[in-house]
Formats: C-alpha cells, sequence, structure tokens
C-alpha cells in the first residue's frame, strides 16, 4: 500500500504535544516524532502502549556472558597451571579436578561483567535504534537537532489532506509532504 | 546568551553558543599547544632515553622500584574519577548541576586514564611485552595469575577507560548530530560518519535514554571499583604502611578530591575563554566546591585514622615506619601533603571563596599537588623503611623520570586542548534538558 508522509514542524512541545494527542485519537498510529532533546510529555504519548525498549535485555545477557567467562577463564587457567594455593573449592579428587582459590576471580568476574554488560549495551542501542544510518530519513530536517519538534505522519494519500488541517490546528509552524 | 542577559538561554542560544567554542583558536591557543609539544618530546626523548639505556635511568635502585612512575600512574587513575562520577552516579542521582560541566569532566577522565594507562608500559621498562599481563593461549600454558592484584589492575583499568569510552562516544552522539547540522563541508562530512545518522527519532531516543541509564548503572560500581583495585595494589602486600584494609575507601575519596580538582582546573579556564558563564554559573562553582571540601575533610578523616592505627597497633615496624615518614628524610613531602590536603580546602567553607575562581583555582591546584605527594608518600617512604635495615633505602628523583612524569602532562593536555577544539566540550542535550523547554501557552507549573 502507498503511504505518504506528512511532516509537521513544531516550534513549541505543548503544540507537538496536542497534534499527537489528536493523531492518536483519530487512529494514526504510524508516526516519526524528531526532537532535539528526549522531551518526558511528548515521551509520555509516545511509551503509552509500547513495551519498555528491549536495550535491559542485551545488558543481562552481555553482563551474565562476562561473569561466566571471567570464571571460566580464571578457574580452568588455574586449574591447567595446577599451582597449589590452598584454595578448598572445586576438589574432586583423587586425579580429577582439584583446588581453585575462588575470592579473587569474583574481582575479574565483576569487571568482566560490567565490560561486557556495557559493550552489549550499546550493541543493543545501536541495533534495536537502527544506526547506523546511512542517509538521512526523508522526512528529517536539520532544524531537529536544534530547536524544532517535528511530527512525521505515515498515512494512506487519501487521508493526506485530513492530516495537513490537523497539523495546521494543533499549531505546527509548517506542513509539507514528503 | 553568554552577554549577561538574565532571560536563561534558548534551545538555539544552546547550538549557536557551543558551535562558538568550536571556532578557529586564537594565538594563546597555539602557544599553550607550542608548551604542550615542547614538553612532549622531551618527553618521548626521555622514555627512548629509558628504553635504550636501562631503567637505571629512571633512579631505579632497590627498594624503590616504584617510585615516581607509580606514584604517577596512581595519580592519574585518580584524576580519572571525577569525570564518571559525575557522569554517573550525579546523573543517577538527578543532580542537574551536573550538567554544564559532564561533557568536560568526561574528557578529562578519558584523558587522564589513557596517561595513567603509559605508566605501567614505561615502568615495566621492555613496553614491547606488555602483552604478556593479558591472558593469552600459548604453547607453555602460561597464564596469568588471577590471584595477583596487579592482574586485577589491568582488568580494572582496561574495564574502566573502555566502559567511560563507551558512556562518552554514546554521550556525544545526539550533540555530534547537531554539530553535523550546522556545519557545513569536509567538518560536515566528518560529523556525519561519526554522528552515526542519529536524527533524534522517537525510536533513537526510547533506546538511548534506556542504553544511557544502563551504562550508568554499570559504571556506577565501575568508578568505585577500580581506585578500590588500584589500592589493592598496595594493600594485599605486607609492606607497613600499606597492609591496611581502610585502602579502599581512603584511595576512592582521595581520586574524587584530587578529580574535582582536576575538573576546576580545567573548567575555570575555559568558562572564561570560551565565555560560557550563562552555563558554567556560580551556583555550578558553588557545588564543585563544597564536594571539594566535602572529599577533603573526609581524607583528613582517614590521614587521622591511618596515623592512629599506626599508633595502636602494637606493632614496633607499622610505628617506626610512621615516625620515619613524619620526621626523617621525607618528611617535607608529608607535611605539604596535609598542608594542600587537610588546611587549603578548609578556605571552601567561605561562600566567597567557592564562587570566586581565582581562589578555587589556587586551592584547586594545591589539592592537586598535595594529591601527588599523598601517592608519593604511600609509595616512597613505605618502601625506603620495611622490616629490615638492610633493606631500607633512599630514592632520588633523575632527569629521565622527571621529564617522563612532567611530560605526561603535557600528553593529557595535548588530548584534552585537541578535544575541546573538535568537539562540543558543553553537552548541548543535556544543558538544553535543564532549560526550559519552549511552551507556546506559559506553562503552569511543573
Amino acid at each position: 500500500m502507498a503511504t505518504e508522509t506528512i511532516l509537521g514542524v513544531f516550534a513549541h512541545v505543548d503544540t507537538t504535544v496536542r497534534a499527537l494527542e489528536e493523531l492518536r485519537a483519530r487512529g494514526y498510529h504510524d508516526l516519526t516524532v524528531y526532537t532535539p532533546i528526549p522531551v518526558h510529555e511528548i515521551e509520555e504519548v509516545l511509551e503509552r502502549d509500547r513495551p519498555v525498549s528491549r536495550v535491559r535485555l542485551f545488558t543481562l545477557l552481555g553482563g551474565l556472558t562476562g561473569i561466566a567467562s571471567a570464571f571460566l577463564i580464571t578457574i580452568w587457567t588455574s586449574m591447567v597451571w595446577g599451582q597449589v594455593t590452598g584454595g578448598k573449592f572445586l576438589q574432586l579428587v583423587p586425579g580429577g579436578i582439584i583446588g581453585s582459590s575462588l575470592p579473587p576471580f569474583f574481582i575479574i568476574a565483576f569487571e568482566m561483567m560490567v565490560l561486557f554488560g556495557g559493550f552489549a549495551t550499546v550493541i543493543g542501542m545501536v541495533v534495536l535504534g537502527r544506526l547506523p544510518r546511512l542517509k538521512a530519513s526523508a522526512s528529517f530536517d536539520p532544524r531537529f537537532t536544534n530547536d524544532r519538534f517535528g511530527v512525521a505522519v505515515h498515512c494512506a494519500p487519501e487521508r493526506a489532506a485530513a492530516v495537513h488541517e490537523l497539523l495546521r490546528t494543533a499549531g505546527a509552524e509548517e506542513v509539507k509532504s514528503r | 546568551m553568554s552577554d549577561g542577559h538574565s532571560t536563561p538561554p534558548t534551545f538555539a542560544d544552546v547550538n549557536r553558543d557551543v558551535l562558538r567554542t568550536l571556532e578557529p583558536p586564537g594565538n594563546l591557543y597555539f602557544a599553550w599547544m607550542c608548551v604542550v609539544a615542547l614538553l612532549l618530546a622531551g618527553f618521548f626523548f626521555a622514555w627512548a632515553g629509558q628504553v635504550w639505556w636501562g631503567m637505571g635511568m629512571a633512579g631505579k635502585r632497590v627498594p624503590q622500584m616504584w617510585a615516581m612512575y607509580i606514584t604517577t600512574f596512581v595519580f592519574w587513575i585518580g584524576i580519572g574519577h571525577a569525570g564518571t562520577l559525575i557522569s554517573a552516579i550525579l546523573y543517577l542521582f538527578r543532580a542537574r548541576w551536573r550538567t554544564s560541566i559532564y561533557r568536560a569532566a568526561e574528557a578529562m577522565t578519558i584523558f587522564a586514564v589513557m596517561t595513567a594507562g603509559l605508566f605501567p608500559l614505561i615502568h615495566a621498562g621492555r613496553m614491547w611485552f606488555a602483552y604478556f599481563l593479558l591472558p593469552y593461549p600459548n604453547q607453555r600454558y602460561l597464564w596469568p595469575n588471577f590471584r595477583s592484584p596487579l592482574v586485577w589492575d589491568v582488568f580494572a583499568i582496561t574495564t574502566y577507560l573502555s566502559v567511560s569510552t563507551v558512556f562518552f562516544i554514546v554521550g556525544l552522539v545526539p550533540d555530534i548530530a547537531a554539530l553535523r547540522d550546522a556545519s557545513t563541508g569536509w567538518r560536515r562530512r566528518i560529523y556525519a560518519m561519526l554522528a552515526l545518522g542519529w536524527e533524534g527519532a522517537d525510536n533513537q531516543w526510547r533506546h538511548y535514554r534506556r542504553a544511557y541509564g544502563l551504562l550508568a548503572a554499570l559504571a556506577t560500581p565501575l568508578v568505585l571499583s577500580v581506585h578500590s583495585v588500584v589500592s589493592w595494589d598496595f594493600a594485599m602486600a605486607l609492606v607497613p604502611g600499606w597492609h591496611s584494609t581502610l585502602f579502599a575507601p581512603f584511595f576512592v575519596d582521595g581520586a574524587i578530591f584530587s578529580g574535582f580538582a582536576m575538573v576546576l582546573v580545567l573548567g575555570l579556564p575555559m568558562r572564561h575563554f570560551f565565555k560560557l558563564h550563562a552555563y558554567i554559573q556560580e551556583k555550578h562553582l558553588d557545588a564543585m566546591g563544597k564536594l571539594i571540601l566535602v572529599t577533603g575533610l573526609v581524607l583528613t578523616y582517614f590521614y587521622l585514622c591511618e596515623i592512629f592505627t599506626s599508633l595502636y597497633s602494637g606493632e614496633h615496624i607499622e610505628k617506626a615506619s610512621l615516625f620515619w615518614k613524619v620526621t626523617q628524610n621525607y618528611a617535607w613531602a608529608l607535611w605539604t601533603m596535609y598542608f594542600c590536603n587537610c588546611v587549603a580546602p578548609l578556605v571552601l567553607f567561605s561562600r566567597r571563596a567557592r564562587t570566586s575562581p581565582v581562589a578555587l583555582y589556587i586551592v584547586s591546584i594545591l589539592v592537586l599537588i598535595g594529591m601527588w605527594f599523598e601517592r608519593f608518600n604511600i609509595i616512597v617512604p613505605s618502601l625506603g623503611h620495611d622490616f629490615y635495615p638492610y633493606t631500607w633505602g633512599i630514592y632520588y628523583p633523575s632527569p629521565t623520570d622527571t621529564m617522563i612524569v612532567i611530560g605526561s602532562f603535557a600528553f593529557f593536555f595535548l588530548l584534552f586542548l585537541g578535544f575541546i577544539k573538535v568537539m562540543p566540550s558543553l553537552s548541548i542535550v543535556e544543558v538544553k534538558e535543564t532549560i526550559p523547554a519552549p511552551m507556546r501557552e506559559k506553562a503552569h507549573g511543573h
């Protein structure tokens, strides 16, 4: 289905919020909102029916991977070297597993948790936020990183006129089709 | 909005004022860079000499094998604490005054940790074997000893540097996008590449905000852990003056103390030359002055604890070490430290001193000197006077290690001065978040 994108440029937060409320009330859900900073009022409208960002899942998995790999490498290397440490853990003798002094390895595990967790968080942000973006999206305007707010509505061409009207009455400075 | 208007700056003002800091610099800047480059040349020259002729060039003699290099290493790691403290811990506490200084502080952190990272390499002598520190598969099944505090240190510092850098870059992305949209030509192409195509769309902000919060949560314990781990390099050893459970909080507090002093040493001239008075206001200076005062008082308390524990220990060697520190060869260093770290910050009890850039600057410089001497006093006199008289020894600085220590400041300033001319040293997004958002109808209170 062909869609058209109508972009409204706003100078104020309250007018942007009004437009978003109107759009939602009329059943337009395919929106892209551009803001120079994250604005609480706008997020409130947008996040109403959305699940929490899945970035936290990446962080959790990264952190757990870090902990697991840190314990694996520290315990395994201390066992292959076989130094007598007086450690009382992991004693499956004779012939099998011997001691491995765990407490210091918690430090390594903590550091690896933070390292892997941190990297995973950024990977999550990049993947979920569809970055890096090589070409600017059609409805982006450079003013949106300065002091203007943008609402792009993706809708069927026959509803374009109605959207135009809606954005205009909500208080958009400028409305255009992209 | 820097020209003294009483109305708060608007969003467009913020963009304009930050862009203004990126204009081509004047002669003073280049004069500074020349001094920095000269010192840096001396640094590399001294380092090359040390590699060629050996570690004796650095005045290394048993028992003084750590001396100035590890002193300066710990000093720089300490400096690197304020940035992530401001950007992570104060972020989680929603301390709004952090916004105008956090970018510069974060840059300072990363450059300080990079500078610190040079010292283990310089100190190791044959730094091309530094990879021995990392666990890598090899045919002899040799692995680092994970029970050694020095290996913990490797992990703590590489993690701290990586996570701080990641956190810093994530914070920069929306700001670089703003620079991209305001610049032209080749600059625009570079910024466009670095901004990763950021547009400020709702889907981007949504994940960005969540990621930023999570990174702050991860970085918070990290800040506290790094200097604790560095302190265990000492505390895990039996040397009198080192073997103490006090060391972790003592080091962390000292690190924050010196870190904030360095933020002021860099921030005050930045505020002056970039005319950022509208953003870095008196209340920000006041808040930082208070933090220096509090951490300074806590540090004084730790010093008293240290002396008390030593005297109360009933441990002859420990007491002898303390007596030697206070009265003998290195007493001047100890008393310099007490003056700079315990007495000088007391000036900040006065609000006038906290809001006066000159007073703050002088106190900060004294604090930096004091904190360098603190690490010196931990390392050199303790090693110089341990259990047996035949292992005692005095350390004298040599031209080589003195040049390397001075040069490390040049390395740090080169990175920092370079940074503030190509990247926004004031966070565009975070500063905008603290000023009232534009409303058509007057807001009826928040």
